[in-house]
């Protein structure tokens, strides 16, 4: 060591006597307790489901069981499709099983570029970004778009990633009544009148399966001068006339009503992702801002190539479309007339939600309807409004007829053992 | 009666149907810890104040809220 090199640090002779490390688990003691406490009633754990085989959209083996799923999202029933499989099989042969960095930088391949110029075709839109989640598409559109001083104004049932959105931003957020048009009206109209807003909205509200009156809404947020962003991540490929979304059904138009429009892979298109698309001609500026979308992996090559063949097929998929709305009305009608109480009074998305009185309810009944080969989601607060405890089912254009029926019986049956039904 | 008590008048008024406990109201009294509510009450309770008083609380505001004397702050300020 040199003359200017380090010194010896010299410890206290007596340090001074730290506290005891606080334990920073002990926060989860009550969710612990609760759940030590539901499992010790005897019933499966609803979150710790294990798919050991996979045999279609619509089954799989459940602790060597063959189940009928009904809770996955899988609207469309993608996930098999024979020319979504090859082109994932190509391209992870072709391009490899990883991209190992950011779409900013060396993660942008062939298909990624493929899966944006597909969601521009079939949205119509001059802009399409993709995201490696759906989360991670509202979590970062959301933050960007609304900066400091600006404000963002969001339906109180939104989805967790849109609260995050907002969180992880700098903007005022505001938010308003489930789906109530004149509580957002009356909020606009307080606000100030300078500042940029942005209203974000959700075609279909997952947890009930309700829609939103977008048209009205759009109305009275573009009458206070705000953008609309829609996230329309439950409605792809079954709503408005090329399944657009909500917002097409409600006769609404990208770039004029409607500024932005957020997207997933791991619904109707059956892989995983997720997206934002636009017609605004600085829509890019969004790319190079956006730190969910920079400072993170892009999706694996064979993702996005079996991601741009489906949404490509989902164009023109009117079959499955129309065998999906009959199922969904089916299932709805069926389970009405057995005297459960329904999320929506019709049958308005592919998401039929049974209102349970509480927890117990809901798992006893889901156990009997997992016994008897069936799936369903389990939602509880604070995932659900109004505390709500729920079953919760999600309709595929590939469920037949006979799984439709064999699922109303099955409900029959759980319903008269958990006494939600007579 | 100053403005300030006229406020916080309201607030007793306003937080009555969601005082399940029956908790006497004074400025330090905190709405998680001392009233208990929930976040679902919270957001009926805030949007009852806020057309009450004509005025928005952004989320952003509520999170630095937590006792009745911090919300009669907030009101007197925002209704300026």
């Amino acid at each position: 060591m040199t003359e200017t090199g380090l010194q010896s640090e010299k410890l206290p002779a007596e340090p001074v006597a730290a506290p005891p490390a606080r334990d920073l688990f002990a926060k989860f003691d009550p969710l612990l307790a609760e759940r030590t406490a539901l499992m010790s009633s005897g019933v499966r754990d609803p979150f710790g489901i294990v798919m050991e085989e996979v045999t279609s959209p619509t089954t799989a083996v459940i602790r060597g069981q063959e189940t009928i799923l009904l809770g996955t999202y899988n609207y469309m029933g993608m996930t098999f499709d024979p020319d979504v499989i090859a082109a994932g099989t190509r391209a992870l042969e072709r391009f490899g099983s990883g991209t190992n960095g950011s779409r900013m930088l060396n993660g942008t391949f062939r298909d990624h570029v493929e899966a944006e110029d597909a969601l521009k075709e079939f949205y119509g839109a001059s802009g399409a970004i993709v995201f490696s989640t759906g989360y991670q598409a509202n979590l970062g559109t959301i933050s960007t778009m609304a900066g400091r001083g600006e404000y963002v104004i969001l339906d109180a049932d939104s989805h967790a990633s849109i609260y995050d959105g907002c969180k992880m931003g700098d903007a005022e957020i505001v938010r308003f009544r489930h789906n109530s048009v004149e509580d957002l009206d009356k909020r606009l109209g307080r606000l100030p009148k300078e500042p940029g807003k942005l209203v974000v909205l959700e075609g279909v509200y997952s947890m009930l399966g309700d829609i939103a009156p977008l048209r009205e809404m759009v109305q009275v947020a573009k009458k206070h001068g705000c953008m609309v962003l829609v996230d329309e991540a439950h409605s792809m490929g079954f709503f408005g006339e090329h399944g657009r979304g909500v917002y097409e059904a409600q006769g609404l138009v990208l770039g004029e009503d409607v500024d932005l429009v957020i997207g997933t892979f791991s619904k109707s298109v059956g892989t995983v992702g997720g997206f934002c698309i636009s017609n605004h001609p600085k829509f890019e500026g969004l790319r190079f801002s956006c730190r969910p979308y920079i400072f993170t992996a892009s999706l694996p090559p064979s993702v996005v190539a079996t991601a741009a063949t489906s949404v490509r097929k989902l164009m023109t998929a009117h079959d499955k479309r129309a065998r999906l709305w009959d199922n969904a009305r089916r299932l709805h009608a069926g389970l009405k007339g057995l005297g459960f109480a329904l999320g929506t009074e019709t049958c308005d998305s592919a998401i039929v939600a049974v209102i349970l009185q509480d927890q117990a309810q809901a798992v006893v009944m889901w156990q009997a309807l997992l016994e008897a080969g069936l799936y369903v989601n389990v939602a509880r607060p604070p995932a659900t409004p109004s505390g709500t405890f729920l079953l919760r089912c999600s309709i595929c254009a590939e469920h037949t007829s006979e799984q439709i029926e064999q699922v109303i019986t099955m409900f029959a049956a759980a319903g008269r053992l958990a006494g939600a039904t007579k | 009666m100053t403005d300030r008590t006229a406020i916080l008048d309201t607030l007793r008024t306003q937080i009555e149907p969601f005082n399940k406990k029956g908790v006497a109201i004074t400025e330090a009294t905190s709405f998680q810890g001392d009233l208990e509510w929930d976040s679902l009450t919270v957001m009926d309770f805030v949007a009852a104040i806020e057309d009450e008083f004509d005025i928005i609380i952004t989320m952003n505001m509520q999170a630095e809220i937590e006792n009745v004397g911090q919300l009669a702050d907030a009101v007197e300020k925002l209704r300026g």
